[in-house]
């Protein structure tokens, strides 16, 4: 898998009213890699994911999955949204299987994969229940289960869990984390936390607002064995404390 | 006064709250009869209603003019349901004919339906087609541009969630839309269908040879009020048995909206 972001550029409106939100966003993505774009509101991070999901087209520039220009929506680019996730109307399973039905994929093979990948996600007793029945953590499992499903490329986490309470956020990349290194999935998080990047991205791209743009990438080598300890200890605080600074000089210089 | 926990439960249930109020008025209704305060012709009381509707009853009038009034009404909404759904759909999802379309229905919206009835007399006659017409332009208009704005409140997440599934095209709108919009379509057709029961009584009200409505102004030309009072309370009760029939499809076929 080989995901090429090229000069990637994206103005919304027309004329006078037209405004860049996107400037030359360059990057790469490769096979079992887990990167992160983080920035505050405004840095355009999501349109970044969008672009690259195939909802919105670029204004500039290119975006190639294998080789493939991307030209529009399709199942080899997983998303998580974080709001409204999942269809309200069907249980947890129903939803897992949504995809996989959407591809007219047989019944056996359906239930097959959707009791996998309830199971993979750690909800196999929840399939019958629906989404107002879960908690906002066990929500976002099963939107995770449901993109893995139809097995895509790239997974696409526009701020998977921005509406989660921190103790349950901090089990949720937990398990992300745990997830990513067991089925050697590669995902591009979008986040405007920088303790969630860290932890979970081996690489960090820092994005600055009007217009949004790349303006720092960090390789974080860190010792992930243990989450919970990483999250105190001294080169995590660190590197998390000069990246804080690094995103409040920007948006001071726009005071 | 002292209440037991069980006593106060029982009488904080809505459902006997709601009987509760009915019963208020309706003891009201037969002290102020039973008292001689008022006159018998113009408020009779509730014994000569119920007489005057079990006589209807065994005459045949009344179910005859039941089911004609409900057939008018379940004719002329169930063209304008089974229409506005797909147009409301299409001007939900399509900026086009959305602009084509919502002006004209817009204004068309507050034209009075009852002021068609003259045209419509003149056009179609005075038999069943002009009575069904009044209800489909009664409902019509409001019914698509409600579906309409339940097609738009679509969280576009849920849209774009199938679209990277790999869907596109017709199932998404069988399989995201039309679920999601399927309880505020029942409620829309809930509501709307109170006021086709409006309008068929104003259409026999006009003219007509049977129904609840054409019976009120018979009894209205020969002073019979507990006639009248017969009518308006067996329109009621079909208006109310149709809204729990709506609730109920509700209740059973969205339960996750609940």
């Amino acid at each position: 898998m080989h995901l090429q972001v090229s000069q990637l550029s994206k103005s919304f409106g027309e004329g006078r009213d037209c405004k860049l939100v996107l400037q030359d966003i360059s990057f790469e993505l490769v096979s079992g890699q887990f990167m992160a774009l983080v920035g505050s509101s405004g840095s355009g991070k999501s349109t970044v994911m969008r672009l690259i999901a195939g909802l919105e087209r670029p204004s500039e520039g290119t975006i190639h999955l294998d080789g493939e220009l991307v030209l529009r929506p399709g199942s080899d680019r997983g998303m998580v949204f974080q709001k409204y996730s999942l269809y309200p109307w069907l249980t947890a399973a129903q939803n897992v299987a949504f995809g996989l039905s959407l591809q007219g994929r047989g019944k056996a093979e359906i239930r097959e994969r959707t009791s996998y990948f309830l199971d993979v996600v750690g909800l196999a007793d929840a399939a019958r229940l629906l989404p107002r029945e879960l908690s906002g953590g066990m929500q976002q499992r099963v939107a995770i289960a449901r993109a893995l499903a139809t097995e895509p490329k790239v997974l696409l986490l526009d701020e998977p869990f921005g509406a989660l309470d921190l103790q349950i956020r901090e089990s949720m990349q937990e398990f992300l984390h745990d997830l990513w290194k067991s089925t050697g999935l590669t995902a591009l998080l979008i986040t405007h936390d920088i303790e969630e990047a860290l932890l979970l991205a081996g690489t960090v791209h820092i994005m600055a607002p009007r217009p949004g743009r790349i303006v720092h990438s960090v390789d974080v080598r860190l010792d992930r064995s243990d989450l919970r300890h990483l999250r105190v200890s001294q080169p995590f605080l660190e590197l998390r404390e000069e990246l804080a600074v690094r995103l409040r000089s920007l948006d001071g210089s726009l005071l | 006064m002292v209440w037991s926990p069980s006593l106060r439960r029982f009488f904080s249930h809505p459902w006997v709250l709601g009987v509760l109020g009915i019963l208020t008025v309706f003891v009201a209704w037969w002290l102020v009869t039973s008292s001689g305060m008022v006159d018998k012709l113009f408020l009779p009381g509730p014994g000569a209603v119920w007489l005057a509707g079990s006589d209807q009853f065994q005459q045949g009038i009344l179910v005859a003019d039941a089911v004609a009034s409900v057939r008018r009404v379940f004719l002329g909404f169930m063209i304008s349901a089974g229409l506005a759904l797909p147009i409301g759909i299409a001007m939900g999802t399509n900026r086009t004919i959305c602009h084509f379309l919502e002006p004209l229905m817009a204004l068309i919206r507050y034209m009075p339906a009852p002021a068609f009835i003259p045209l419509l007399i003149i056009y179609f006659g005075l038999e069943e087609l002009p009575k069904v017409m009044l209800i489909f332009i009664g409902t019509f208009f409001f019914n698509t541009l409600m579906i309409m704005d339940a097609v738009k409140f679509v969280p576009s997440e849920l849209v774009e969630t199938a679209l990277t599934l790999g869907g596109r095209g017709l199932p998404i709108l069988t399989r995201v839309v039309a679920p999601f919009i399927a309880p505020q379509v029942l409620d829309t057709y809930r509501i709307n269908m109170a006021s086709a029961w409006n309008l068929v009584i104003v259409a026999e009200l006009v003219a007509a040879n049977e129904g609840l409505g054409k019976r009120i102004s018979l009894a209205q030309r020969f002073l019979r009020t507990d006639e009248i009072f017969v009518g308006l309370i067996v329109i009621g009760l079909i208006g109310l048995l149709i809204d729990l029939g709506f609730r109920f499809l509700m209740r059973r076929a969205c339960s996750w909206a609940n």
